[in-house]
């Protein structure tokens, strides 16, 4: 939610306690849900899938701390939580060497994903310095500029890097603040859940600040920031460097769930990955980029399972969000939310049931097609038969084909041409009858 | 002179390529007075403010304000030094309330800076007055709407508390009332003249009624070149002012 929406929420919310409690309980539900959840996702595969999710979390809501809050497009995000990645590694090397040969304390595991982010901010202070010195373009251009670099140096200086290979360190030889044995995935899920909740809470906080509220100023009118007396460079190079702080923090927490980093955690793909997972989301909502992060670690764990044709589902999703849902998942949600506390769903339920059914008919199939034509270019036999959904199906035949192409244009048609008419007619009668 | 001059221009100069807009003007404006600029279309008044301001660099001379020089300073720099202005184009804060964006102009003057460790919403210095300000501006009851919501005549009138927000000693205003109804125009007037009571206001305004009715002196800017500045009553009976501001020949 926009600060404007929550400032107005708190006014009518009236006394402090309330407020409290309504800022409150989100907190508290996700709090419950993240300790939940490794009861219903129990397998290692599912609790290292759900530490990907707390660690993706705090990246993307510090990627949105340049995006959404500051207005500023960065695709070269990773370097930070790469940098801040290394240094943890090396830092957990450090201790791994000391704790093995009897000759040190270290540092305590617990404290691992702090140095990474205070690498996070060193990097973040020298990068800023350059990069913030010009909003849009210029800034979106010195980022892929720097992402370039890192990722290169990444592979020259083997001796930081560990070269193509990365760097190993393990999570056993070390020690603990508390006495905690981190061997098991499930404890180092609940050290994730612990640094990403303090992480997210502080980045909460930060928007209400006056810096906070002052990069909401030079994102939507930077003039008129100058001429209440605040250099708008300066706010766009704090808030970059906070940002590079929590990515850093980010980065260190990776580094203790896989206990290796490559070349990988510098580079573009990643810094397109958290672009995705915050824009899918919603950049104006604090919880967008949550909801993106999740979807997309359960989307990259899950569905590149299933399916051969992930990449390209993903694809579809980014390209559809941006087209039809510039405010991200979490902004429709909102949208249809504010829609239905004010009676819009009125006298439309069966017109919105129609829409969502024509959609998910054309998805369908959408994919099958998808899938035959992986099948048929991708594998070394098209004419074996493939599984889809319930069928087998020879895709070396017309019928499949025609079939899928059927059931995509009537779904599509039927959505464009009737559902949606449908719908549109449905509001305005309910709206007339109010 | 006993009074020490707010602001001073001394042979400022702007070219743009070869154009010459602002040809050398001088001009004294005294501590407290209301001070208001008028000018045919093209005259250069607009550009002169953003030589003030720091919105533009000067090709040539001196801009003091109260004495120290602020020729080629950033805004930023300008505003903290006591200066502050208003646009033409109404140039708020859109997205944020009325309230919020009162806060946003209180919080450098108020020494929160870039502070990342407290919470707006806590300094209640900083409520305290922008609700005062709210109710100089009478937006009590738009509080929280929007600033791109306000109608167009309270986003003038919170432009101008904005400015006057940030704690500035030397207000500069671009043609507050354009574009108003007349019950509209004098109630800014009227506001113009409540906030400006201890400050130094520049003013550029087309409306001549306002102008004469507000102003302490007048600075006639024809061609970037003042060509008369004096008391209300002379500038009305200067023979070049009638004859560059109403185009008539004068017998």
């Amino acid at each position: 939610m926009s600060t404007v929406q929550e400032e107005r929420l708190a006014a009518q919310a009236g006394g402090g306690a309330q407020i409290w409690v309504r800022q409150l309980w989100p907190w508290v539900v996700a709090a419950i849900l993240a300790i939940l959840a490794p009861t219903v996702f129990s397998s290692g595969h599912d609790i290292h899938m759900l530490s990907s999710m707390g660690i993706m979390v705090v990246f993307a809501l510090s990627y949105n701390m340049l995006l959404g809050n500051t207005g500023l497009l960065s695709f070269g995000h990773a370097v930070y939580f790469g940098l801040g990645a290394y240094i943890a590694m090396h830092a957990l090397r450090y201790t791994n060497d000391a704790v093995l040969d009897g000759t040190g304390y270290g540092i305590p595991i617990e404290l691992i994903p702090l140095i990474g982010g205070i690498a996070g901010l060193g990097f973040g202070i020298i990068f800023g310095a350059v990069s913030t010195r010009r909003a849009g373009v210029v800034f979106a251009m010195i980022s892929l500029g720097i992402v370039g670099l890192v990722e290169a140096s990444s592979l020259a200086f083997t001796g930081f890097f560990g070269g193509e290979a990365g760097l190993f360190g393990d999570r056993e030889d070390v020690n603990s603040l508390f006495g905690i044995e981190y061997s098991r995935s499930i404890s180092v899920y609940y050290l994730v859940v612990a640094w990403a909740f303090i992480a997210a809470v502080a980045m909460f906080v930060l928007r209400k600040t006056p810096l906070g509220w002052m990069a909401n100023a030079v994102r939507d009118n930077p003039e008129r920031a100058q001429f209440v007396g605040y250099n708008t460079q300066m706010v766009r190079f704090l808030q970059f460097c906070l940002s590079a702080f929590f990515a850093g923090i980010a980065g260190g927490l990776f580094v203790l769930v896989e206990e290796i980093v490559t070349d990988e955690a510098v580079g573009f793909l990643l810094s397109g990955e958290v672009l995705l997972a915050a824009y899918i989301g919603g950049i104006g909502f604090f919880l967008g980029p949550v909801i993106g992060a999740i979807l997309v670690v359960y989307l990259e764990s899950n569905l590149s399972a299933i399916s051969d044709a992930w990449l390209l589902y993903f694809g579809v999703l980014f390209i559809g969000v941006v087209m039809f849902a510039p405010m991200g998942l979490v902004g429709i949600a909102f949208q249809q939310w504010m829609n239905f506390r004010s009676g819009g769903w009125r006298g439309t339920l069966l017109a919105r049931g129609y829409c969502t059914a024509a959609a998910l008919v054309a998805l369908l199939g959408f994919i099958c097609i998808v899938e035959m034509s992986y099948h048929y270019l991708r594998s070394w036999n098209p004419s074996q038969p493939m599984t889809l959904f319930i069928t087998d199906v020879n895709v070396t035949t017309a019928t499949p084909w025609l079939i899928s192409i059927a059931i995509f244009a009537a779904g599509l048609g039927a959505l464009l041409f009737h559902a949606k008419p449908m719908l549109r007619r449905a509001a305005d009668t309910a709206g007339g009858q109010q | 002179m006993s009074t020490q001059n707010a602001l001073s221009l001394s042979g400022v100069t702007k070219n743009f390529g070869k154009a010459e807009i602002i040809r050398g003007v001088d001009l004294d404006i005294r501590e407290n007075e209301r001070h208001v600029i008028i000018g045919p279309n093209g005259a250069g008044k607009s550009t002169l403010f953003n030589l003030i301001s720091g919105r533009m660099d000067v090709t040539a001379g001196e801009i003091k304000l109260f004495g120290n020089s602020i020729s080629g300073m950033s805004p930023h720099k300008v505003n903290r030094m006591g200066l502050s202005r208003s646009f033409q184009v109404t140039n708020l804060f859109p997205n944020m309330t009325t309230l919020q964006n009162l806060k946003c102009a209180l919080l450098w003057d108020m020494k929160h800076r870039y502070a990342f460790w407290k919470l707006v919403n806590r300094q209640h210095a900083v409520t305290e007055k922008a609700e005062q300000l709210m109710e100089q501006l009478n937006l009590v009851h738009r509080r929280d709407v929007p600033a791109g919501l306000l109608t167009y005549a309270e986003q003038r009138a919170l432009e101008i508390g904005t400015t006057i927000g940030s704690g500035a000693k030397v207000l500069l205003l671009d043609e507050p009332t354009a574009g108003m109804s007349r019950t509209e125009a004098d109630e800014v007037v009227e506001l113009i003249r409540q906030v400006t009571r201890d400050c130094t206001l520049v003013m550029v305004e087309h409306d001549l009624g306002v102008v004469f009715n507000l102003a302490d002196r007048i600075s006639v800017l024809v061609y970037g070149e003042v060509i008369a500045c004096d008391t209300p009553e002379a500038v009305r009976a200067n023979a070049a002012v009638q004859e560059a501001y109403l185009g008539t020949e004068v017998h």
